[in-house]
């Protein structure tokens, strides 16, 4: 702390302050009050569409990058394909294809319409959520190939010459090998998917940005909800990477460097 | 050939009109807006490197108020999504160059949304591209700098011949990574209204309500961009990688 806290600091941390102080004070904050409800359930959806995505997502990416990286062509090839699609177009023409397009294919047909999934998919957070999870199964999967790779053989040797059936080798040695080496990109990874979560909001889901969005249209007040938007977003971005820290030290212990 | 292309898809000829290039067709209106987005790219990617080098210059030998300014600019720039900060770069660069204008006494003007979006994307790659500067500049051999100034090279000789083709080849996987970032994220500049390859897709699709084909054809022209640049980049790398010894076997 004390290396930490140099006189440059202590002067730019005042700077720091005054100009926190000078936003508090003349900046317009009285929309806050009305539209507190709103932003926090803005906030909650935020937090659950990126945590279901980013679990839908991994779960995804296990599989994808098991193949890529051991898996037959046939099985590869395709896996292979998948991530190459999603990394190379933009996340928002995928959450566009995917709402508008396979959106309004549904309605075509009676039978869809009369089940009982009717009424979860009139609704665009499903669409959202989908879209989400597939780009995240796309980078991850990529991500996870170069882990599985990265595993040595010898251990996975060694543990079928103790007799381990083939999914025990797996699950206990091969996916926490490669889960340790992952966890640092991951966790970038995952800001990264926080940080296009924003994006849903132009399928008309209403997370904590088209919550400030709305803000902007009703008061014509501009700064002020974006700043409070990017400090939110700097917040929960700071805190995954302080939780993946955490992840890191317990899991990386006894990894060999 | 094109009776069996019509027995498979019996679409093909409604779906070739509607991307034709010509007036009813909207293709022309898709290339346009491609030629756009690369042009921002572009930019972007350009003003990125530029700024990366002076940020890494600046975290690596600067003295320490440089250096706490540019990790405060590279943490929120990686913190804080594209979307919001090309709002508010957008919104306050307009602002700020109109009461300058307003000042020295001239009219206000309406920024063009090439110059914003190459502006204010170049500024988010700017914090990325300072990293993987930073890091590529790092992991240059000392004993090489030392020999430069053994010979007595100036710094800035020693940067042009030395340490910049040096870090060239680590540099260059992430500065590829940074450019398919650069070619997707101009897509964000659609929600801001400029007319990028994805708003001119959604223009066309929302008219003529044939979501698939403007969609997957506007993913393909994406996916064009990328893979030919995967290509350029992994070129470059080869070329650049001549006479360094080989890392991997």
């Amino acid at each position: 702390m004390r290396g930490w806290l140099r006189p440059h600091r202590l002067v730019l941390i005042a700077l720091a302050l005054a100009l926190a102080l000078w936003a508090g004070w003349s900046l317009r904050w009285d929309w806050i009050p009305r539209y507190w409800q709103l932003g926090v359930q803005g906030l909650w959806r935020t937090l659950w569409l990126l945590v279901l995505s980013v679990v839908i997502g991994f779960a995804l990416a296990v599989p994808l990058g098991l193949a890529q990286a051991a898996g037959p062509r046939w099985l590869a090839a395709p896996a292979r394909w998948f991530c190459t699609l999603i990394r190379g177009t933009p996340l928002l023409l995928q959450i566009w294809l995917i709402y508008y397009g396979i959106g309004s294919l549904f309605p075509q047909y009676p039978w869809i319409r009369q089940s009982d999934l009717w009424p979860l998919l009139r609704q665009a957070w499903p669409y959202a959520l989908t879209a989400l999870s597939l780009s995240y199964a796309g980078y991850e999967g990529e991500v996870m190939r170069g882990a599985f790779r990265a595993v040595p053989p010898g251990q996975l040797e060694a543990a079928r010459a103790y007799g381990f059936s083939p999914f025990a080798v797996f699950r206990r040695i091969w996916l926490p090998q490669a889960l340790a080496r992952a966890l640092p990109t991951l966790g970038g990874e995952t800001v990264l998917q926080l940080k296009a979560t924003p994006l849903v909001a132009t399928i008309t889901v209403i997370e904590v940005y088209a919550v400030a969005s709305r803000v902007r249209q009703d008061t014509f007040i501009v700064y002020e909800p974006l700043i409070l938007l990017a400090l939110v977003y700097m917040a929960i971005a700071g805190l995954l990477a302080l939780g993946f820290r955490v992840l890191e030290r317990r899991y990386t212990r006894g990894l060999g460097h | 050939m094109l009776d069996w292309l019509h027995a498979v898809w019996p679409g093909l000829e409604a779906t070739l009109a509607l991307l034709s290039p010509q007036p009813p067709g909207w293709g022309g209106g898709l290339l346009r807006g491609a030629l756009n987005s690369l042009v921002i790219a572009l930019g972007a990617f350009g003003l990125g490197a530029v700024i990366g080098t002076f940020g890494a210059l600046g975290k690596l030998g600067g003295g320490p108020v440089t250096r706490d300014l540019l990790a405060v600019y590279t943490t929120v720039v990686r913190a804080v999504p594209e979307l919001i900060l090309i709002l508010l770069l957008y919104y306050a660069g307009t602002d700020l160059l109109n009461q300058v204008l307003a000042l020295l006494g001239r009219r206000p003007v309406e920024i063009s949304g090439v110059a914003a979006g190459i502006g204010v994307l170049g500024i988010v790659q700017g914090a990325y591209a300072t990293e993987v500067l930073r890091g590529a500049i790092q992991a240059v051999p000392r004993g090489q700098l030392e020999a430069a100034r053994a010979y007595g090279m100036s710094r800035v000789q020693t940067f042009r011949r030395v340490t910049f083709p040096a870090m060239l080849p680590l540099a260059l996987p992430g500065l590829s990574n940074l450019w398919l970032i650069a070619t997707k994220d101009t897509a964000l500049l659609a929600v801001v209204g400029f007319s990028e390859l994805t708003l001119e897709t959604r223009q066309a699709a929302g008219s003529t309500r044939a979501y698939f084909t403007f969609f997957l054809a506007a993913g393909a022209l994406y996916l064009m961009m990328t893979l030919v640049s995967g290509r350029v980049f992994g070129w470059l790398e080869t070329r650049f990688r001549r006479g360094q010894a080989q890392v991997r076997p």
